[in-house]
């Protein structure tokens, strides 16, 4: 294996070198009320689309939420609809399941209209 | 620019108010707006600190409105102008006793609560004011005004969401709103004085008030805050170049390089 | 099994296929993908603070909301990548409490002081232009999350290289005071900037994994020269001079040769003796502290709210 040590942007590994200021004072990580909850945006870019998944933010209800959607991920009009669903209530499927959940539509080609081979002759369909 | 046109000291009847007006509007909105972006990259969470700063964004935009307009009623007025004005001449050109801003907008953030005050009370009065405007018979003030009625309507809304969340939020919380009051309640009444530009303005001050004063009620109420009562006596002075000596540091920091460098294109 | 589970991964990073937070990974890939989402995080939450304090100086209204605009883009960036690292199982609060007690690194170009307007240009131009560079290929990288986020970043990223060039350019057909102030801002941000590609690709042992895993696809050197080979040729439209007496177009490379990097100098700023990193770190934790009693409140009352009224959860409006 080539031995290589990689720095990225903004990334200088783990080295101990520490900075200047005083390394050992920590601020309580949250505070006493703890994180502000995650939640996921969804937005929809116009009308007639669905909406997507834009990303996630934090906020303390779903009406903050909202509107700190609208301030993070709609400020280059990316959006004239927003849903917000905290993270938590997402029910989501098993990657483990990934092979018993979608590979049993491998081989049924026959619910592709390309699977069908019709004479030229036959137009608009 | 012919600078004695927007002296505070105007005298001759009403010559000149259209242009006094428009730069008062434009003063307040740069001024807010400069005083939100101090916010930016120092915000209490990320997502706020995007908001507050999007709050900038929006009355720096709508100073830049006020000042080209009244920058183009300056040079159609000055028969022979020597240097033309533009919106940065006038921004950052004039020193502390032409600026036409209310003393409200240049008090300090302080600290969130003050800075979230601060923006729930100018919002408002932004708002009531932006609705008289929108049908006022200067079709500039007026399609300026209705643009800027979107953003100050979601202004309002942010704010007033934040100032009951302070004060119905936690003892600290509440604590810090009594104190923001306490320091801004004495600048509100300003807003509701005509200055004499305003006079000629077609603008129902009385109603402005009531507007003004039913929101705050109501957003107060959900806060558990008590509004003070009615004080005879406010600071006012800044709508004519009376103002505390915030705005004079305010414009050092903001006019420094036009003033080190004239005459440069930035 | 574990070993199975290891080839079907890498398996997949071979054939390109995106890895998505609950897939199966080896836990020494989530740790680096942590550290460096979140060093990048962090990256864009520091970079805010030496452009933001020319927020209040902009020389015109202009200029002023394009900064604004500009550092909130910034914040921005730097909330969907602490989203893309949270979905591999850390919290924004405890990267954040990494990078106040200087657990976690950010890029150190950002403990430089900005001393003149010029400099917001350079940076914009430089700083970012070798950023840009860095982020693209990680629109590729094989984390979904991670690709996901520097898409949007990347999208939003080109407007800021653009307006540094302009501003520049502004300076350089200026007065002769503006000229110098931009040659000025060149001499200082040149050499961070090409450190910014990090260490030569040969400097420090240490393994390949990254390569393998598909988390970064170029190296050091091979970027490094791609920016200077691109800023050599911009610097012409400027009139100014890069300041570096080795700079030379190198014909049988068909690359521009440049000087020695001074990577002492390197390694001590990383390490926490740059002009700014104290006055940096010190920024970020003032502004957690001080806004602690505002998370605080909005948690007090929303809980507040919750259970008066559990059924609406504060929301709005129904979809």
């Amino acid at each position: 294996m080539i031995l290589l040590r990689k720095f990225y942007y903004g990334d200088y590994g783990e080295s101990k070198l520490g900075s200047s200021s005083d390394n050992e004072t920590s601020s309580s990580p949250s505070g006493a009320g703890g994180e502000w909850p995650l939640w996921e945006v969804f937005i929809r870019s116009k009308q007639g689309l669905d909406h997507k998944h834009a990303g996630s933010l934090h906020a303390v209800d779903a009406a903050m939420a909202i509107e700190n959607a609208r301030d993070v991920y709609t400020r280059r009009m990316e959006g004239v609809s927003i849903w917000v669903v905290e993270s938590k209530h997402i029910h989501a499927s098993n990657p483990d399941d990934a092979g018993a959940l979608y590979d049993p539509a491998n081989d049924k080609a026959y619910r592709h209209p390309t699977f069908y081979n019709l004479p030229d002759a036959v137009k608009h369909m | 620019m012919n600078v004695s046109n927007i002296k505070n000291s105007q005298v001759s009847p009403s010559e000149g108010f259209r242009e006094a007006f428009t730069l008062h509007l434009a003063d307040n909105a740069l001024i807010m707006g400069h005083r939100n972006s101090e916010w930016c990259g120092h915000g209490p969470i990320l997502e706020q600190d995007i908001a507050i700063s999007n709050i900038a964004l929006d009355l720096i935009g709508q100073s830049r409105n006020f000042y080209q307009y009244a920058a183009q009623l300056f040079n159609q007025s000055t028969n022979q102008p020597i240097n033309l004005a533009t919106e940065d001449s006038l921004a950052y050109l004039r020193d502390v006793r032409d600026f036409k801003n209310c003393l409200l907008v240049e008090q300090p953030n302080a600290d969130w609560a003050q800075s979230i005050l601060k923006q729930f009370f100018f919002s408002t009065y932004q708002y009531y004011l932006y609705q008289q405007l929108q049908n006022n018979k200067d079709e500039q003030l007026k399609a300026i005004a209705a643009k800027a009625l979107k953003e100050v309507t979601y202004h309002v809304r942010w704010s007033s969401e934040w100032v009951i969340r302070l004060g119905d939020g936690t003892e600290e919380s509440k604590k810090r709103s009594l104190k923001a009051l306490d320091e801004l309640w004495m600048f509100t009444g300003e807003l509701f004085e005509p200055a004499f530009y305003e006079t000629t303005m077609n603008i129902d001050f009385v109603l402005l008030k009531e507007g003004w004063t039913k929101k705050i009620r109501s957003v107060f109420e959900e806060a558990t805050i008590d509004i003070p009562v009615e004080n005879k006596w406010h600071q006012t002075g800044g709508k004519i170049g009376d103002h505390t000596e915030h705005l004079g540091f305010i414009l050092a920091e903001m006019q420094f390089l036009q003033r080190a460098y004239p005459n440069s294109e930035w | 099994m574990e070993t199975n589970q290891e080839t079907i991964f890498q398996d997949k990073v071979d054939h390109e296929i995106k890895i998505e937070p609950k897939d199966w990974m080896p836990e020494k890939y989530r740790q680096t993908l942590i550290r460096q989402i979140s060093q990048h995080a962090h990256s864009e939450i520091v970079g805010m603070l030496p452009e933001g304090n020319w927020i209040t100086r902009a020389p015109s209204l202009r200029r002023k909301a394009i900064l604004i605009a500009k550092v909130q883009d910034e914040a921005g960036h730097g909330l969907y990548l602490y989203s893309a690292a949270e979905t591999l199982g850390i919290s924004r609060d405890e990267m954040y409490d990494q990078l106040h007690t200087g657990k976690a690194k950010y890029s150190s170009i950002f403990n430089y002081p900005t001393l003149t307007w010029a400099d917001i240009g350079a940076i914009g131009w430089l700083v970012d232009g070798a950023a840009i560079l860095n982020q693209i290929p990680l629109c590729r990288t094989s984390f979904g999350p991670y690709a996901r986020a520097m898409v949007r970043v990347c999208k939003e990223e080109s407007f800021h290289q653009r307006q540094g060039f302009e501003l520049l350019l502004t300076l350089s057909q200026g007065t002769d005071a503006q000229k110098q102030m931009c040659q000025d801002a060149i001499n200082r941000w040149w050499w961070p900037s090409i450190m910014m590609f990090g260490p030569n690709d040969d400097a420090s042992p240490h393994t390949a994994q990254s390569m393998k895993w598909k988390i970064k696809r170029f190296t050091n050197d091979e970027l490094r020269q791609k920016f200077i080979d691109m800023i050599a040729e911009q610097v012409k439209v400027l009139n100014m001079r890069l300041p570096d007496a080795d700079l030379k177009w190198n014909e049988e490379r068909k690359h521009y040769d440049f000087g020695k990097i001074n990577w002492e100098e390197f390694w001590q700023v990383v390490g926490g003796n740059g002009p700014c990193n104290k006055q940096r770190l010190d920024a970020r934790k003032k502004a957690w502290a001080d806004g602690a009693w505002v998370r605080e409140a909005a948690t007090a009352y929303a809980e507040k709210k919750a259970s008066l009224n559990p059924s609406k959860g504060g929301t709005s409006e129904t979809v």
